[in-house]
């Protein structure tokens, strides 16, 4: 044995990882249930993918405890800490790819498949022989079957929930700046901002689709661009609520004293998070609302 | 737990005393009963566990192989119902794919890693366990959907819309969450090698200094985090174009099925050197043990790896040479495909003169090794017939594609994976192996695998398409030696269960380095490999 306090820490059995993989099975087999469920009256689906959620969640409140128990004990070195960071990151770059794949389907309904359905390039029989009544536009409010929809415009909600994501991404920073500096209240402060621009984001998208939904005849299966539009937005919501719950249990962790200056990788972890989901919202509100 | 702590002379003892009560008396006996396999967290275990269950997975996609070649012995429709078979090639290929052979290279990547790169376990012990325990839960549901009302997955295992959308059977949804459960498993998982690899190697294990399985598994890594999100959101697009009435891949909403198939290559190609590269790394570990000699071209190795790595993500669409793509996108996709004859070449000419002028001996795992080179290069070479868009028009969707990618599949990955087994399980379980019986489990393999698969060339260039359960009454006499052959390699796999059981058993005590010229830190330690590898950082010369 060498000196434990530069040896790597390899934990003991753990009884979360094999809990985390039942609840994925459940989640799994419950969300597909649940799908195939739509339209009629059974519900059983729903329960077993509300089990399956409940799991993991229990899962990660269990495993991450140990976690901090552990790091608060003093049993992570600093190449464990580079161990989560790099995680992190890797973890991040595969979240980017997820995003890269709907934005690639984006660019190839805008630019390719409705320009050729339209007869573009070398492909005026499949205009002329499908749909000749069809005109390629982007955005696509007619599509080639002849179903109509709104686009949805930049200015408003869009521009407010950019404005509100970016200044979030600031006020994140400055609290992490005043996380190192060691400065507890504007700390507090600026983190409870930033969880709260977080809320204030979901309110006014959810306010967004209600109106789509209402009033645009907007929706889910309004042909590509209602497709995208929504996939996009969707996704990309669902990780603002992942992101906002984050740092609104980082908040938790500050006011309990968790963190200190030069060790605070949750904290770090959920802000790299948080900027990415705004880098992807930046590319979002220009692919998706503007051009 | 006190002796190990005092012995370390731990500052914090005291505090660990509360919350790792356990943890150290764990460390040089592993727990007893089924809950050590269950819970654990050390990288051997979790690498026996995923070489297991990729051993039984090859077994039951095998089985389903047997059910296919049985209803192709003849023409006409004899044992089981069209439908059936179209769930049997599905199931068989996405079994094979997911749940034999990306799991053996993790397994062996779990169980080598941190015995080549010096150290003492991965670096997410516990997370590597989740990984694991993600995948039999996914194929159990995957596995279910067989028996559910309208059947399991038929659309063969690239889903391609409409077949995944419009036409198939209600357990899709169960195929969707599979899949992305099976996702989350290889991201977690390929997350865990990678982070090992750049931050756990022992001091003065420079990058240029890692063993080839090393390298190759850190790229490969790299590709799974790459393109496994990719495949998540391609089966999401599946789901909401079934269940939830978009339309991505429906042309009536300005959609495209082949959007489908740019997306699923974007993921599908770099997949195929997932399933390859790892197999690059072990045939450079064992051609120069048993030639006796340096690997020749190490650097050149590893830029081949890189370069491979990058240009599979600018060559998908030669899946898709017949769906009308623009004329220069043909040409690109060619030209790209081609480039990549370069780097796998490298990598052949480099093996073949490692072994020039060695003092070559013919053990088991060398035997699979050298028939992995002969065969893969038949397999590279199907490919690059395959390459060329004009000639692809006449094979596409024959068996000669079905005879191409078996053979850089069944003679290329699963051989190494063979290979490897030979080669390393000595170390694993302190046993040599029966040479008599491996021998034999290679000749039976070789002479079958080859009846199996050669005659598939045969037939697609005569025009025999794939995923067929009839077909016409001038392809019958190599159906039948086909499937001969498919039989006779699925019980030869058998005789390797054998030579394994009786290995862990039992045997000739192994010693530390079995074979004479195998260079690595792994022959430094015991065999078998004491349950935590390094626990101090090893001396790289």
């Amino acid at each position: 044995m060498t000196n434990k306090t530069t040896s790597y820490y390899v934990p003991t059995q753990s009884y979360w990882p094999i809990i985390g993989a039942i609840g994925l099975f459940f989640i799994a087999i419950g969300a597909g249930t649940t799908v195939q469920q739509i339209g009629s009256a059974a519900s059983s689906g729903t329960w077993i993918l509300t089990l399956g959620i409940g799991i993991i969640v229990a899962m990660m409140f269990g495993w991450f405890s140990d976690v901090i128990k552990e790091s608060q004990a003093g049993m992570y070195s600093d190449q464990m800490d580079r161990s989560f960071r790099q995680g992190m990151s890797w973890f991040l770059f595969s979240e980017v790819m997820f995003f890269v794949a709907f934005f690639g389907a984006l660019f190839y309904v805008r630019n390719i498949s409705t320009f050729w359905l339209g007869g573009g390039s070398n492909n005026v029989m499949t205009g002329q022989v499908l749909w000749p009544e069809f005109e390629a536009i982007w955005p696509l409010i007619i599509t080639p079957a002849g179903d109509t929809t709104q686009a949805m415009g930049w200015q408003g909600l869009p521009l407010i929930n950019t404005i509100i994501l970016l200044t979030s991404s600031v006020t994140l920073h400055f609290a992490h700046v005043n996380l190192e500096k060691d400065n507890r209240k504007p700390l507090i402060i600026l983190l409870a901002i930033t969880v709260l621009l977080g809320a204030c984001f979901l309110v006014l998208q959810v306010e967004e689709y209600v109106e789509a939904y209402r009033h645009m005849g907007l929706t889910l299966s309004a042909g590509v661009y209602g497709n995208t539009f929504f996939i996009l937005t969707g996704f990309h919501g669902m990780h603002v609520t992942f992101g906002t719950f984050m740092l609104f249990v980082m908040l938790v962790r500050v006011l309990k004293g968790h963190f200190e200056p030069n060790n605070h990788f949750a904290f770090q972890a959920s802000s790299w998070y948080w900027h990415f989901v705004d880098v992807v919202w930046l590319g979002l509100f220009f692919f998706v609302y503007i051009i | 737990m006190a002796d190990t702590i005092v012995q370390g002379g731990n500052e914090n003892s005291t505090e660990q005393n509360n919350t790792d009560q356990k943890s150290t008396a764990h460390h040089h006996q592993p727990p007893k009963g089924i809950m050590r396999w269950i819970l654990t967290t050390n990288h051997k275990d979790i690498g026996t566990l995923y070489l297991c269950f990729s051993f039984l997975m090859f077994l039951v996609g095998g089985g389903m192989a047997m059910v296919i070649r049985a209803e192709l012995y003849q023409p006409g429709l004899q044992i089981i119902e069209p439908g059936f078979f179209n769930q049997m090639t599905t199931v068989h290929g996405l079994i094979m794919v997911f749940g034999a052979v990306m799991p053996a290279f993790t397994g062996l990547a779990n169980w080598l890693i941190p015995m080549m790169i010096g150290a003492p376990d991965m670096a997410l012990p516990r997370m590597n366990n989740w990984s694991f325990w993600i995948l039999p839960m996914a194929f159990a549901i995957l596995l279910s959907s067989l028996f559910m009302e309208g059947g399991g997955p038929n659309f063969g295992w690239t889903f391609y819309a409409p077949l995944s959308t419009t036409y198939s059977p209600d357990s899709t949804a169960l195929f969707v969450f599979a899949i992305h459960i099976m996702g989350i498993s290889s991201i977690l998982g390929a997350i865990n090698v990678i982070v090992t690899i750049i931050n756990m190697r022992a001091p003065g294990m420079t990058y240029m200094k890692m063993p080839l399985f090393v390298w190759t598994w850190l790229i490969t890594a790299f590709l799974l985090i790459a393109v496994m999100p990719v495949l998540a959101a391609t089966v999401t697009m599946v789901l909401t174009d079934k269940y939830f009435g978009t339309s991505f891949f429906e042309a009536a909403g300005g959609g495209d099925p082949v959007l489908f198939q740019h997306i699923f290559w974007f993921f599908g190609h770099p997949e195929v050197y997932i399933m390859i590269l790892p197999s690059f790394g072990i045939i450079s570990a064992i051609i120069p043990t048993f030639s006796r000699k340096k690997l020749f071209g190490y650097s050149s190795m590893v830029y081949a790896t890189a370069s491979i790595a990058v240009l599979s993500f600018t060559v998908w669409a030669h899946h898709m040479f017949t769906t009308g793509m623009p004329l220069t996108a043909e040409l690109f996709f060619m030209y790209c495909t081609m480039l990549i004859s370069v780097p796998t070449g490298v990598k052949v000419f480099n093996w073949v003169a490692t072994m020039w002028r060695g003092s070559m001996t013919f053990e088991t795992p060398m035997l699979f090794a050298i028939a992995f080179i002969v065969l893969f290069t038949i397999g590279g070479f199907s490919g690059l017939m395959l390459a060329i868009t004009p000639a692809d028009f006449q094979y596409h969707d024959t068996y000669f594609v079905v005879a191409h990618f078996h053979y850089v599949l069944v003679t290329g990955a699963i051989f190494s994976i063979m290979a490897a087994s030979y080669y390393w399980v000595p170390k694993w379980t302190g046993h040599m192996y029966d040479e008599r019986l491996g021998k034999l489990h290679f000749w039976c393999s070789l002479i079958s695998v080859n009846v199996l698969f050669f005659p598939m060339h045969f037939l697609g260039l005569a025009g025999m398409p794939r995923r067929v359960p009839d077909y016409a009454l001038q392809f019958a006499d190599f159906n039948q030696l086909v499937s001969i052959g498919g039989f006779a390699f699925g019980l030869s796999q058998l005789i390797f269960l054998v030579v394994m059981i009786k290995c862990v058993r039992g045997g000739t005590k192994a010693p530390a380095k079995p074979w004479e010229g195998a260079e690595g830190l792994e022959w430094d330690l015991p065999s078998p490999a004491p349950y935590h590898s390094h626990t101090t950082p090893p001396v790289i010369k």
